[in-house]
């Protein structure tokens, strides 16, 4: 257990994690030369294209120094800031974190949760200076941000590039010196904790651990002390490119398990594992994740909802994150209200669906949670504008706030202020990081920044500013339900819930956005924005007139029927809404409104 | 480029052999019965060469004796000597491209015809013995009024005309009718309008004894173009020359490259410049589907079940109710028809009965 080291990446997004991971594999011999990829561990379509980690990874080295062969446990984390869950849950799994800071961008808002999060898991962190390659690394300022934020002495922080190559073999030796091998009793009652797990179509689930006690060995009948279920052990072993079987897997070590499990709700991240001889305790569990945008997500056909029920079941357990129950809709039939990290999580939960399940499924407009109370004092959560009670029987509305850091150069201290004061935000707090870096704290409704906040601040401050938000409490808030109608029939899927002053606004932009999203008919289309009996926005779309090519002669008719093919697809992932066709793009319509 | 044209008549002579002959709704005819020269402005090839081009076609293939042989022509390019010359190669028909008899429309179409053009060349034609005439004509054009289209008619009729085509003009994207509408140079078209003469033509033909036999073809009795009707019997033919389409008659389609240039290359280096495709099971029914909408007599159920079985014209039957309620199709002995209403909306109502 001596040569066991237990670490994490950790830094804000884009910083370089994934890419010093890779330097670190290939030192270590882990993966061979032609196995190598850039951000080899970024091994999901979604990652590779959007060029992010989206979920953490494990992967076990082997690394010698003086003799002795250590075995390094590296989780890779995500730095998205819907992601910051993942990250508390490879923590737990860990003794140390590497803290990455890019040396042209310095201390970020990610950075600093990220460091908190680690120093309340009691982790050693090891500060790294990376990127030092680049024209605009500002070595000795991003080291002073270091020592002033963690406290740390200046020679405690490694310099890295993890392009290049440099400084790879300090990290690896601070690790060995620097993060204490983890404690725990290889013969005492097992006690392994959950921290991920993924969905395999052959084997099932398939759960990633961390022994804290005791031995978990291939063949051990073991109990999810949580759930209370038992199972038998078919394989254990250790994660490295691929999993790796082994007879048994010890206290202080990272593994795999798999015992045949098909059902996702069966496998609890944060559970732990013991034997059914001789069980230890629970260890303390993660804090359950809470999500941040709830939206409903239907298929396109309705009978089609058994299917994707299913397909939600399995995405689940891949992404533990994500939260859903059951919805039914006028408009849209069955369907689940999904709660999700943020909107980018929102946008991953969908195309996973498409593209790994071949769902084509409708999303409809995210909102956050609100608490109304009616007048008879009753306390009801509103995760869906359906929920809303009616305005004669309510009494007030809460919604959530947060406390927003947004780190910047001094310049755009001005431009931030009025984003955040239109957005509802109150300043609360300003403070020199440095002569030119300052650090503004907002109280800002979350659902004013979880839409278009991150992009309007990266206009707004040509990317010179990053942003980190932690929930802080509800608060009474003028909030009204607007809803949408076609052709007078209320569509429930397009509703909204949005503070009084913004609804009028609100209104008009989605009335002309669903006029540009929606094919026209033989009839017109009326569409209305309305909150109660009250219209405040109004746009038509006339009745096409004629719909009929004249020629259809020789080559006119392949082009043709591939032209109208074309239209039946698209056609296919319409909904009928009354008279109405309305494609699924246009249930998302709230999230083009700045197209 | 004819030498090209010939070359590739030599190199698939066999192409109606090939073809299967009993897997089709109608036989295929063992004999060429057909002929067109179209697809742009052939008139305009010197008149010998369209003897060339027939002669050739009737050595190398069996054409009926009284086959119809259609000649694309330009009203200005209808002369006397040029009608002597095609008469010579056996062009029977014309089908002419007077699109409008009047000189604001023909102009904003950026025809190089003037309206006395239109008109004498149909008069040449009857006068040289050629009497068998088609006309184009455009409609739902921004100066042609209500009463101006009607006139068009009236005119075509005059002329003792018995085939018409009455296009609808589609303003296709990048050409240069598009770019000038889009920047503001000549009004654009009105689809409204589009939709008004197209009732009026239909009024007007059934007023005039012309049976508007296809979405935009009308003729007197008898007088149908047997050439495009072969094209929505789902029978086979073969296209050559540049962009031309062919098909077997089954599931193959094929056509040949676009580019001028490429053609006579490849076709010179003894290749064929050919792209071919076959057709799924769902790509034939949707054609089927397509094209027969198209036509007066509808959509043929029984021959749809026969070639596609009862659970396909069953989902058909099921995807036309909602046409069939709001009155856009009727289903009529063993038919699906579009009503008048209907053929408006012929390409959307087509898509919805698609597999
Ligand atoms: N010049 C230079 N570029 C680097 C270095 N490390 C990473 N990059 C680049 O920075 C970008 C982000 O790298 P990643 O390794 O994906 O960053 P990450 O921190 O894993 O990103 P997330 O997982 O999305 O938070 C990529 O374009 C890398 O090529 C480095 O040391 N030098
Ligand atoms: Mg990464």
């Amino acid at each position: 257990m001596k040569q066991i080291r237990n670490f994490c990446i950790i830094a804000h997004i884009d910083h370089g994690k994934s890419t010093l991971a890779d330097r670190l594999l290939e030192h270590t011999k882990t993966v061979g030369e032609r196995e190598m990829t850039n951000q080899v561990l970024d091994d999901m379509d979604l990652e590779r294209e959007k060029g992010i980690t989206i979920k953490s990874k494990a992967i076990q080295m082997e690394y010698a120094m003086n003799g002795t062969t250590y075995i390094f446990n590296l989780i890779d984390t995500p730095g998205h800031v819907d992601f910051s869950y993942e990250v508390s849950r490879a923590l737990a799994a860990c003794e140390g974190a590497l803290l990455l800071v890019d040396a042209t961008q310095g201390i970020q808002a990610q950075t600093i949760s990220n460091l908190y999060l680690a120093i309340d898991n009691n982790l050693e962190i090891i500060p790294v200076i990376n990127k030092i390659d680049m024209d605009g690394a500002m070595i000795p300022e991003v080291k002073d941000q270091i020592v002033d934020l963690i406290g740390c002495k200046e020679e405690e922080i490694l310099l890295a590039s993890g392009k290049t190559g440099i400084g790879i073999e300090e990290i690896l030796q601070a690790i060995v010196d620097r993060i204490p091998a983890p404690t725990g009793e290889v013969t005492a009652p097992l006690q392994a904790l959950i921290f991920d797990s993924v969905f395999n179509s052959f084997r099932g689930i398939i759960a990633y651990y961390r022994v804290f006690n005791g031995t978990i060995k291939k063949g051990d009948k073991i109990k999810f002390i949580n759930t209370g279920q038992t199972y038998y052990a078919d394989e254990v072993g250790k994660l490295g490119i691929g999993l790796q079987p082994t007879k048994e897997v010890k206290a202080g070590d990272v593994g795999y398990i798999i015992t045949g499990i098909k059902n996702a709700k069966e496998v609890k991240v944060g559970d732990t594992i013991t034997l059914t001889e001789n069980p230890g305790t629970s260890i303390k569990g993660f804090e359950e994740v809470k999500p941040m945008v709830f939206a409903g997500i239907f298929p396109v056909v309705t009978e089609d909802f058994e299917e994707l029920r299913d397909c939600m079941d399995k995405l689940q357990l891949n992404d533990a994150s994500l939260t859903y129950e059951l919805e039914t809709s006028q408009a849209l039939g069955f369907g689940f209200r999904c709660g999700f990290l943020g909107l980018l999580h929102m946008e991953i939960i969908q195309e996973r669906l498409e593209r790994e399940f071949n769902q084509t499924v409708i999303t409809t407009v995210p909102n956050v949670s609100f608490i109304a109370y009616t007048t008879r004092d009753e306390k009801i959560i509103v995760n869906n504008p359906g929920q809303m009670p009616e305005t004669t029987k309510l009494d007030r509305i809460e919604e959530p706030f947060i406390r927003a850091q947004i780190i910047t150069q001094s310049d755009y201290t001005g431009n931030i202020m009025t984003l955040c004061l239109s957005k509802r935000g109150t300043l609360t707090n300003q403070t020199y990081l440095t002569q030119t870096r300052v650090e503004l704290t907002f109280e800002m409704p979350l659902t004013e920044i979880v839409f278009d906040f991150y992009d309007k601040l990266k206009s707004q401050t040509r990317g010179y500013a990053s942003f980190d938000y932690t929930p802080l409490d509800y608060r009474a808030s003028d909030i009204v339900k607007m809803d949408i109608l076609l052709n007078n029939e209320k569509v429930d899927a397009l509703s909204a819930l949005i503070h009084r002053s913004r609804a009028q606004d609100f209104g008009r932009k989605l009335c002309e956005k669903l006029k540009e999203l929606l094919p026209r008919q033989q009839f017109q289309i009326a569409i209305q924005a309305a909150i109660g009996a009250k219209i405040i926005a109004r746009e038509n779309i006339s009745a096409m007139r004629k719909d009929v090519t004249a020629k259809c002669y020789g080559g006119d008719i392949s082009r043709k029927r591939k032209l109208l093919e074309k239209q039946k697809e698209g056609k296919k992932r319409m909904r009928q809404i009354g008279n109405v066709e309305v494609p699924q793009e246009a249930f998302l319509a709230v999230l083009k409104l700045d197209e | 480029m004819v030498d090209s044209i010939l070359l590739e008549a030599r190199y698939r002579k066999d192409f109606f052999q090939q073809a299967p002959a009993d897997t089709l709704i109608l036989k295929t005819p063992p004999t060429i019965s057909t002929i067109y020269f179209g697809g742009g402005t052939p008139s305009i090839l010197p008149g010998d060469w369209i003897i060339q081009l027939i002669q050739t076609i009737k050595d190398l293939y069996p054409v009926e004796p009284a086959a119809e042989i259609t000649l694309e022509a330009n009203p200005d390019d209808i002369t006397p000597n040029a009608l002597e010359q095609w008469q010579t190669a056996g062009v029977n028909r014309l089908s002419i491209g007077v699109q409008s008899f009047i000189q604001e429309d023909l102009k904003w179409m950026n025809r190089a015809h003037t309206t006395s053009q239109a008109g004498n060349s149909v008069i040449l034609a009857q006068q040289a013995g050629l009497s068998n005439i088609s006309l184009d004509l455009i409609y739902g054009t921004p100066y042609l009024t209500d009463s101006l289209w009607l006139d068009n008619l009236k005119k075509a009729n005059d002329l003792g005309v018995d085939h018409l085509s009455a296009y609808a003009l589609t303003v296709e994207p990048r050409t240069a009718l598009f770019k000038l509408i889009e920047r503001g140079k000549i009004p654009p078209v009105d689809p409204e309008k589009q939709s008004r003469h197209f009732d009026l033509l239909m009024d007007w033909a059934g007023q005039n004894g012309f049976e508007h036999y296809e979405i935009s073809n009308l003729s007197r009795p008898g007088h149908k173009s047997r050439h495009n009707s072969s094209y929505w019997q789902g029978l086979p033919y073969l296209g050559l020359g540049p962009s031309a389409h062919s098909y077997d008659g089954d599931v193959t389609r094929s056509w040949n490259i676009e580019s001028n240039p490429l053609y006579i290359k490849i076709l010179k280096q003894g290749n064929l410049a050919l792209t071919e495709e076959k057709l799924s099971l769902e790509n034939s029914i949707n054609e089927m589907i397509m094209i027969q909408l198209r036509m007066l007599t509808g959509l043929d159920l029984l021959s749809f079940e026969q070639r596609f079985g009862k659970a396909a014209k069953d989902k058909l039957l099921e995807l036309a109710e909602p046409a069939i309620t709001s009155g856009q199709v009727i289903c009529l002995q063993d038919h699906l028809r579009l009503t008048r209403k209907g053929k408006h909306f012929a390409d959307h109502i087509a898509m919805e009965l698609f597999v």
